[in-house]
């Protein structure tokens, strides 16, 4: 069995866990949406109270707002195994029982729980769009599409990334980090809004450093036609999103490398 | 009450309380998470009002006070049933509850309120540090928190942040009630963006529509946050001020007797299978 046949069966498996119970499911689904539409909705309220926001519209906050929210809830949905590394693997020592299969540590963690419940993120995200374009009526084309499309991927694999540096921190922590959080969904709080509305060392710190609006705000400002730098750059920049994470999966190979059973 | 009465709540409280001072690490992680997330939060309000052509219920300066009030006493928040009950509920153990010899409600209530107080005592102060002394001395006293408004200010803050503390502990027990009932924590999620939005967490309730304000001061969240915090920097003052108070009081009330009568009724129907 290949990888990715291996990945569509832990999926396929998580999902038939979490259909056994269909009332919890249900419940979750709608909750998760609520909490997403009430975020959005004080969104709304700070434009309907101050009308901009350096000059972005909300229409246009609302695109940011999407592909934030898009790009994290793939992340999130994907990468809940790496959030339980350490209680769940690292601590009781089941960590040895992953190492003994024969197949990629990352594959099996990453399909160790598949989170259908941030389809409700991402339903949210969609419904931001819709309301982005239906405020915005803009005239893309095939190019600003694929544009926005590569800036979530890149985006979704930076998160992806963030997630997976904290599985690797729990080799030697044991215990999950709160402080990782920060990185997470501070991440995605920040790139709801436009880059240059922030200070300048949160600025740099975004885009040299948590590279995040490489992925999720050049590309997006060049579509909405406020580029600030280069096209070809603005175009380019979510493969940082793609490097980080093979920096973040090569880290995550030195953990490996460190761990130590705790034994039974 | 008498004193004989209230002995083994104020038991179950300090034990509790000694209990949660034992997190210190998780609350220094705390606080880290709290004052970056602040400053995210200032950083996009301060953009808001450099943009504003009009003119702001409140200050810039207020809401970023009013933000950084909000991280310091973010655990003041009901945003999840308490974890051991919530497991009690899941694993049946709560039946046990009823061989206690004393009221489950005040029990359970007690058990919140120490988790809120301890909670809140470990991280308030070092945000205040922070956000109220540190960052004036870097120079950054536009993003500072602000001392508040005058004396009488202060002294009504922390009466109605004592409220808060009572209307927190009765949504938990609520919660708690809903656990035990449902047999699931999910309902967490809901009642959290509930109680973020409608509390003034994510953007303070003045700065909401018009239209909006009589609903959003009388409702039930508002007593969590945005009442004390309004106190604070002088927003809501004189009689005002004492609307406030009573808004927290009737729903503290409203609350305890719903929950109480609620608690009942789930706790008498529980079955317990024995093992």
């Amino acid at each position: 069995m290949t990888g990715l046949a291996l990945y569509g069966r832990y999926i396929l498996v998580s999902l038939r866990s979490e259909m056994l119970y269909p009332t919890s499911f249900l419940f979750r689904l709608v909750s998760q949406f609520l909490v997403t539409v009430i975020e959005f909705a004080g969104l709304w309220a700070l434009f309907a109270r101050f009308n901009h926001i350096g000059g972005w519209k909300f229409g246009e906050v609302a695109v940011f707002y999407a592909v934030a929210s898009i790009a994290f809830a793939i992340a999130d949905g994907l990468s809940r195994g790496f959030d339980v590394v350490g209680p769940l693997f690292v601590k009781t020592g089941n960590f040895d029982r992953i190492l003994l299969r024969p197949r990629s540590t990352a594959l099996q963690i990453t399909g160790h729980d598949f989170a259908l419940s941030s389809a409700g993120r991402l339903t949210q995200g969609v419904l931001a769009g819709v309301v982005a374009v239906s405020i915005l009526k803009p005239e893309w084309g095939v190019f600003q599409i694929l544009l926005l499309l590569w800036g979530i991927a890149g985006g979704a694999s930076l998160f992806f990334a963030l997630k997976v540096f904290e599985g690797t921190l729990s080799f030697w922590t044991v215990q999950g980090l709160e402080v990782a959080n920060t990185l997470t969904y501070g991440g995605e709080a920040a790139a709801q809004y436009p880059l240059d509305i922030y200070a300048s060392w949160f600025r740099k710190f975004l885009i040299y450093f948590v590279p995040i609006a490489c992925s999720l705000y050049f590309p997006v400002a060049l579509v909405l036609g406020r580029s600030t730098i280069a096209p070809w750059l603005a175009a380019l920049a979510p493969a940082t999103g793609f490097v980080f994470l093979a920096i973040g999966l090569a880290g995550w190979r030195a953990g490996i490398a460190h761990y130590t059973s705790t034994g039974s | 009450m008498n004193p004989a009465l209230a002995r083994p709540y104020l038991a179950v409280l300090s034990a509790r309380f000694s209990l949660m001072l034992q997190y210190r690490t998780a609350a220094w992680a705390g606080v880290a998470t709290q004052f970056w997330f602040g400053a995210i939060r200032v950083m996009i309000l301060a953009a808001f009002y450099a943009s504003s052509t009009g003119k702001a219920p409140i200050s810039l300066s207020q809401s970023i006070t009013y933000v950084w009030l909000g991280q310091a006493f973010l655990a003041m928040l009901p945003w999840a049933a308490d974890p051991d009950i919530a497991n009690a509920a899941n694993s049946g153990d709560v039946g046990y509850e009823r061989l206690r010899p004393i009221d489950t409600y005040f029990l359970w209530f007690a058990r919140a309120l120490a988790w809120r107080i301890a909670n809140t005592s470990l991280r308030a102060g070092p945000v205040f540090v922070l956000a109220a002394i540190g960052m004036p001395l870097l120079g950054l006293h536009k993003w500072a928190w602000q001392m508040p408004a005058s004396t009488s200010a202060a002294v009504l803050f922390v009466v109605s942040i004592g409220l808060t503390a009572l209307l927190s502990s009765a949504m938990t027990v609520i919660l708690n009630v809903v656990v035990t009932a449902l047999k699931t924590v999910r309902a967490a999620a809901l009642s959290m963006s509930l109680v973020n939005l409608f509390s003034g967490l994510i953007i303070p309730l003045a700065l909401m529509p018009g239209w909006a304000q009589p609903f959003l001061f009388w409702q039930p969240f508002a007593g969590l946050a945005d009442i004390p915090y309004r106190i604070y920097f002088g927003n809501l003052s004189g009689t005002h001020a004492l609307e406030g108070l009573a808004a927290q009081a009737l729903w503290i009330v409203l609350i305890g007797l719903g929950g109480r009568a609620w608690l009942a009724r789930v706790i008498a129907r529980i079955d317990m299978q024995g093992s």
